[in-house]
């Protein structure tokens, strides 16, 4: 064989490979639209089958009633309100400490700096018990709150990712507002905060899609059905034992991901170069 | 070099700001007012939102508490008792072990092959990697979880796919020996992110390494082994680091898809926290259960970190 057509083959035997490789990867999500459009009898015949017999869209409207008479626009509803104010939270706190830790000396900031990083190492789950103990003595077990308001403090992998990029921006720029007459605060809003913005775009789209999927958080705090996000929803939704419906369960489990995936489609180039720079999490 | 508390800042006299800025440049732009107001959001919730927390969970470890009344101490006794009286606190941790210590190299093997591939592959290389990054992005959220309860269901596409090949079905949930697997399948599928922090690694990789060692006669397999390996061994490390702790941490896919069951054989350790905490108002065992594993995974972090002299790579060393 020619070194040519060698290569081409080669190539070829990749893309083969690749694209097989892919469509086996993605088999359980495409299955399990395929199955939100599925009667619930054909659900479990033939159940591997990607594509229904008979397209049914009426799962969607069916599930979407909900249970309790509770629809998922209550659901979603719930989701976005926590979701737009926990990111807002952490997107101005981490802003605001990643320009004091970027741009200003003080004693001991080296120390900050290393808690700062222990605290990111911290998982949530080996704290989340004296938590709960401290908010539910506040009374805040069925509100919102200890969802929303930590999220007001900083989140270290953001500081982190926001910290990194403000470091690129040349120290001059300061100095030159400086002597036009900023100060240490105007610096920050109108050079840094600027110039941050695609760091802050990046860690705002964690945070969306981190809260999106937060399950952990409202399921300690959240009683009444009428305050669940869409993911606490979901798992009374599908309950195995009081699921009927099974074609409406897919539909509305697809849905659930959904705005994921949309967001992760429009903005992938952020989420990967806040994965590839800064490589935490995810 | 000691510092006087009251910093040189705006209050000091112009000349004598002047000599300090000779003496030291460094000391002198410190501006601790400034900096702790900007860090100040940090400070607070660190205090209130973890050390308080932490340090309240400690105490709470030694004490016997059911949410109601107030903690009663107790010593050592929610240690001991894990240890020694609490086979449920054993199998927890062996469900743990087996479930990270499978998933995570897993993970990280898919990952690596998968980032060199595509290293490899100049057209469409794009497209292979957002779809691939799909299941990390989707992964960890209740919708997939319930998604792969049923694709392992009895009832299910794989049961169904196994019927269309003409092979035996099996009971995957139902099965103490496969419960556990279906769930470390559903950790190995979410290779993504560690795809994308391995393939950014492959790309800082520089490609005069390749050229020079073709030079002096270095074959593909040597190359692999003499360069991209020792060079990504950082970016290994880190993973290995990140992705172990993440394993221990696991609650929501047995939590959805299987409930700890069948006989405890999916029990992930901190579904036997959260069950103790929340289920059995056991607050101080379960507080004892999440110091055990905090010092375990900084044990287990010291531990790779330590390993790292042997077989991490540092391009300046």
């Amino acid at each position: 064989m020619q070194p040519k057509q060698q290569k081409l083959a080669k190539k070829v035997f990749q893309h083969v490979f690749l694209s097989l490789f892919t469509l086996i990867m993605l088999y359980p999500l495409l299955w399990m639209v395929g199955s939100s459009f599925k009667e619930s009898s054909e659900v479990f015949v033939n159940a591997h089958q990607l594509f229904p017999d008979e397209w049914r869209f009426s799962n969607y409207a069916e599930g979407w009633k909900g249970f309790a008479g509770i629809t998922f626009t209550t659901f979603y509803k719930n989701t976005f309100i926590i979701v737009t104010i926990a990111t807002v939270g952490s997107i101005l706190s981490s802003t605001i400490i990643a320009y004091g830790f970027a741009r200003i000396n003080f004693r001991f900031k080296k120390l900050w700096f290393a808690i700062m990083m222990m605290t990111m190492m911290l998982p949530f789950e080996m704290i989340m018990i004296p938590q709960y103990i401290m908010f539910n003595a506040f009374g805040w077990v069925d509100t919102y709150l200890p969802l929303i308001v930590p999220t007001f403090f900083g989140i270290p992998f953001f500081i982190f990712l926001i910290l990194q990029f403000m470091r690129t921006i040349p120290k001059e720029l300061d100095q030159a507002a400086r002597i036009d007459g900023c100060n240490t605060i105007t610096i920050f809003t109108r050079i840094i905060v600027p110039l941050v913005v695609p760091a802050m775009m990046t860690s705002a789209i964690f945070s969306f899609y981190w809260r999106w999927d937060d399950f952990m958080a409202p399921l300690l705090y959240l009683q009444t059905p009428t305050k669940y996000p869409v993911s606490l929803a979901l798992k009374l939704f599908s309950d195995p034992e009081a699921v009927t419906n099974w074609g409406a369960m897919f539909a509305m489990t697809t849905l659930s991901l959904l705005p994921i995936m949309i967001i992760f489609f429009i903005f992938q180039r952020y989420i990967v170069d806040g994965i590839s720079t800064s490589g935490l999490k995810g | 070099m000691s510092q006087p508390l009251g910093n040189a800042h705006s209050s000091s006299p112009p000349n004598k700001k002047k000599i300090l800025f000779k003496k030291s440049k460094t000391k002198n732009d410190y501006d601790n007012g400034m900096g702790y107001l900007f860090i100040s959001p940090f400070i607070i919730g660190t205090i209130l939102l973890t050390l308080f927390p932490i340090l309240y969970s400690f105490y709470l470890s030694f004490t016997e508490f059911n949410l109601v009344g107030s903690p009663s101490w107790i010593g050592l006794s929610n240690y001991a008792h894990a240890f020694t009286m609490d086979p449920k606190f054993w199998d927890a941790m062996e469900v743990t072990f087996l479930y990270a210590g499978t998933g995570v190299p897993i993970r990280l093997v898919f990952a690596l092959l998968i980032a060199l591939a595509l290293n490899k592959v100049i057209e469409a290389a794009g497209i292979y990697r957002t779809l691939l990054y799909l299941p990390s992005i989707v992964g960890g959220s209740i919708g997939v979880a319930i998604m792969w309860r049923q694709l392992f269901g009895n009832d299910g596409a794989i049961n169904s796919l196994l019927t269309m090949l003409g092979l035996p079905t099996h009971s995957w949930l139902g099965d103490p020996a496969t419960a556990i697997w279906t769930l470390v399948v559903l950790y190995g599928w979410q290779f993504g992110s560690s795809m994308l922090i391995f393939l950014a690694g492959l790309r800082n990789i520089p490609k005069t390494f390749y050229e020079a060692s073709s030079v002096d006669g270095a074959n593909a397999i040597q190359q692999f082994f003499k360069i991209t390996i020792p060079m990504l061994t950082p970016v290994i490390l880190f993973n290995t680091i990140m992705q172990t702790i993440h394993g221990f941490m696991a609650f929501t896919p047995s939590f959805i898809i299987t409930q700890g069951g069948p006989i405890n054989s999916t029990l992930l350790y901190i579904l036997y926290m959260y069950r103790n905490a929340f289920e059995f108002f056991n607050m101080g065992y379960a507080t004892a259960l999440a110091w055990i594993m905090l010092v375990l995974i900084a044990i287990f972090t010291a531990l790779i970190f330590k390993s790292s002299e042997y077989w991490v790579h540092y391009e300046d060393s």
